[in-house]
């Protein structure tokens, strides 16, 4: 019998052994069901994780028992159980509302072979998120990533340009993790170690030298393309605005997210103790970038006609948050950064499984189609509505919780400037999400067309998202309680 | 400093073709000439891993029972694994471009550039001539 201290391993190793066995059923509810099943179970394995890191500290698993550095360990504490949790809950959520949304967007011989693609790309956001090897990271960052172009490029039956989209992320997003396997290498060449809790001891034994700040460099830059902080976005609005509307959900809410907390946990675990760099670099690169992300990715996303891109220009505003929180290098940032995570995730989440709905009546996303929407779908608007006051951060929704860390952690630094910014960037979200509103509920629907709301296979996952946005921004204990763990333990490894 | 460029000659190598390989990636348009670029790119990296393994007078890392002075073997199997995924890469890539070619006729990115804009545009005017 299985035991509960393989955990830590299983999440990873089910979806991977999953993968192959779902493109043999060519059946394709049985894909699907299966699917469904594999990503439950991750599921509830990270829930049991998060639990028992919370209550009794790090988890640790040594593959086939050979234990580190000699050999690959996972290590599960609060700051990636949580994001083990986004991935798999997402997951979870995406998968009973995905099998409508593919079969009206992709051909049906396709869909065994997209769901496998699908797991492939959950195996290696969860294998990331577990890992504590730093080559392990760089192999499952590309089972995620090529997985990732395939599910883009299935985009391409209803939109050519879902094969253009794929290439350039694929070109991208390649150079990120080739940039980031240089920086391995470099590390490995100054420590001769790829565990990452073994680089940093000898990190803090050796001198500080070049090659460790280069190796940090390539890191920094290689994820920094990953995430698509703000100038090295221009994958991301074109892949997610003609992805199919189940993955563009799973990816917004997922994809980002890991590589994110990739750069926290290398930032501090690893190079916190042993590169000069990471102080000058957060303050001088981080913060301005940050800071350029949220004004220009909100302002970008009001030019919008296609509300997929806008979303998506939305979602580089809303990294910006994220790296501004970790650009503060303070507990209270890396709160708000954790925080965030796990909110954006439920808001950007639901919002594209929202227009998921729309697409899947209408055919179209642009805000022209959508005139008068909002009495013929009302509960799909009303999500969006919701949403959209969650990325405003409008009280009792979870923007507002981590905008108010995030303010805090600039107040703590007295940085007044930076509040003004943020509050001003919100109020640009305020205008590109009024458009949607007005559009839908205040101007008159297109005559002659009949829409009807969405099936329910597809709503209820919906509003489920919907619903966690509010019930996380009334009862946040949980999550600002395991974001402090996090931030404590990412913080706490640099002094 | 021609004792420099001399001793760390392997690394130049290094160095030139992962430039090599960005340039191309970047300057040209033929999607396919940009997945030999990102190939040049990667195989820089293949090298580096397998130039820092290597131990001055090392042989290959076999157990012969006498006491050997050997190379590294960890970078290169870590580098095998990097081969396989650059492999994977350029085949889905390539398999891409096959798709790319089959809906656009063309496989230069100026021209693919050229047809999306036009169906944006189209888009554009259309919706907000539905929303006016």
């Amino acid at each position: 019998m299985i035991g509960a201290e393989h955990l830590p391993v299983l999440q990873v190793v089910g979806p991977l052994i999953a993968a192959p066995v779902c493109s043999l059923l060519r059946i394709r509810n049985l894909a699907w069901l299966f699917t469904l099943a594999v990503s439950i179970g991750a599921f509830l394995c990270s829930i049991h994780l998060l639990q028992t890191v919370m209550a009794s500290g790090p988890l640790v698993y040594e593959l086939g028992g050979w234990a580190a550095p000699l050999g690959i360990e996972y290590r599960v504490d609060a700051s990636n159980g949580i994001v083990l949790l986004i991935i798999s809950g997402i997951s979870s959520i995406v998968l009973p509302f995905a099998k409508r949304s593919f079969e009206a967007e992709v051909p049906e011989k396709l869909h065994s072979l997209l769901y496998t693609a699908y797991l492939l790309c959950l195996t290696g956001l969860l294998g990331i998120t577990a890992t504590a090897d730093a080559f392990n990271v760089f192999v499952f960052l590309e089972v995620s990533s090529l997985s990732t172009y395939v599910l883009v490029a299935a985009g391409a039956s209803t939109d050519r340009r879902a094969l253009t989209a794929a290439y350039n992320y694929l070109i991208l997003g390649t150079v990120g993790a080739t940039f980031f396997v240089i920086g391995i290498g470099l590390l490995y060449m100054a420590t001769g170690s790829l565990n990452m809790a073994d680089i940093a001891n000898r990190l803090a034994d050796i001198e500080e030298t070049r090659t460790v700040d280069v190796a940090f460099a390539f890191v920094v830059v290689g994820l920094a393309l990953k995430l698509a902080l703000f100038p090295l976005h221009a994958w991301l609005p074109n892949a997610y605005t003609h992805a199919p509307s189940a993955v563009t959900a799973f990816l917004a809410a997922t994809a980002t997210k890991a590589a994110v907390y990739l750069m926290l946990r290398f930032s501090f675990t690893v190079f916190g103790t042993g590169s000069g760099l990471l102080a000058p670099m957060a303050g001088t690169v981080g913060i301005p970038l940050a800071l350029a992300g949220m004004f220009a990715g909100s302002i970008a996303a009001i030019y919008q006609y296609n509300l997929k891109r806008m979303l998506a220009y939305s979602s580089v505003a809303q990294i910006g948050y994220m790296v501004l929180g970790f650009g503060f290098l303070s507990v209270t940032g890396v709160m708000a950064t954790t925080l965030h995570l796990f909110n954006h995730a439920l808001m950007k989440g639901a919002l594209f499984m929202a227009l998921g709905c729309v697409f899947f009546r209408v055919r179209s996303v642009n805000i022209g189609d959508l005139a008068g929407i909002g009495r013929q779908m009302p509960w799909t608007m009303s999500a969006i509505v919701v949403g959209g006051l969650s990325l405003i951060g409008v009280p009792l929704t979870v923007g507002f919780i981590s905008k108010w860390y995030l303010i805090q952690a600039a107040l703590e630094q007295e940085a007044w400037w930076i509040v003004a910014l943020i509050v001003a960037s919100s109020l640009l979200a305020v205008i590109y999400v009024w458009r949607v509103v007005e559009t839908a509920y205040l101007k008159e629907p297109v005559p002659g067309r009949t829409v009807t709301e969405a099936p329910l296979s597809m709503l209820i996952p919906t509003w489920v998202l919907v619903g966690a946005n509010l019930y996380f921004g009334i009862e946040a204990d949980f999550t600002v309680s395991v974001a402090r763990v996090a931030a404590e333990g990412l913080v706490g490894a640099m002094q | 400093m021609l004792e420099l460029i001399l001793d760390k000659y392997n690394y130049w190598v290094v160095v030139a073709l992962m430039l090599f390989g960005l340039y191309i990636v970047i300057s040209r348009g033929n999607l396919v000439k940009k997945l030999v670029g990102l190939n040049v790119f990667q195989t820089s990296v293949f090298l580096f891993y397998i130039s820092l393994a290597k131990a001055e007078g090392g042989t290959a890392p076999i157990l012969t029972g006498e006491t050997e002075l050997f190379s590294n073997p960890l970078p290169h199997v870590l580098i095998l694994t990097a081969i396989v995924v650059g492999i994977a890469t350029t085949a889905l890539g390539l398999a891409l471009v096959v798709r790319i070619r089959e809906s656009y006729n063309t496989i230069e990115e100026d021209e693919l550039e050229d047809l999306n804009i036009a169906v944006m545009k189209a888009e554009q005017s259309g919706s907000k001539g539905e929303a006016q």
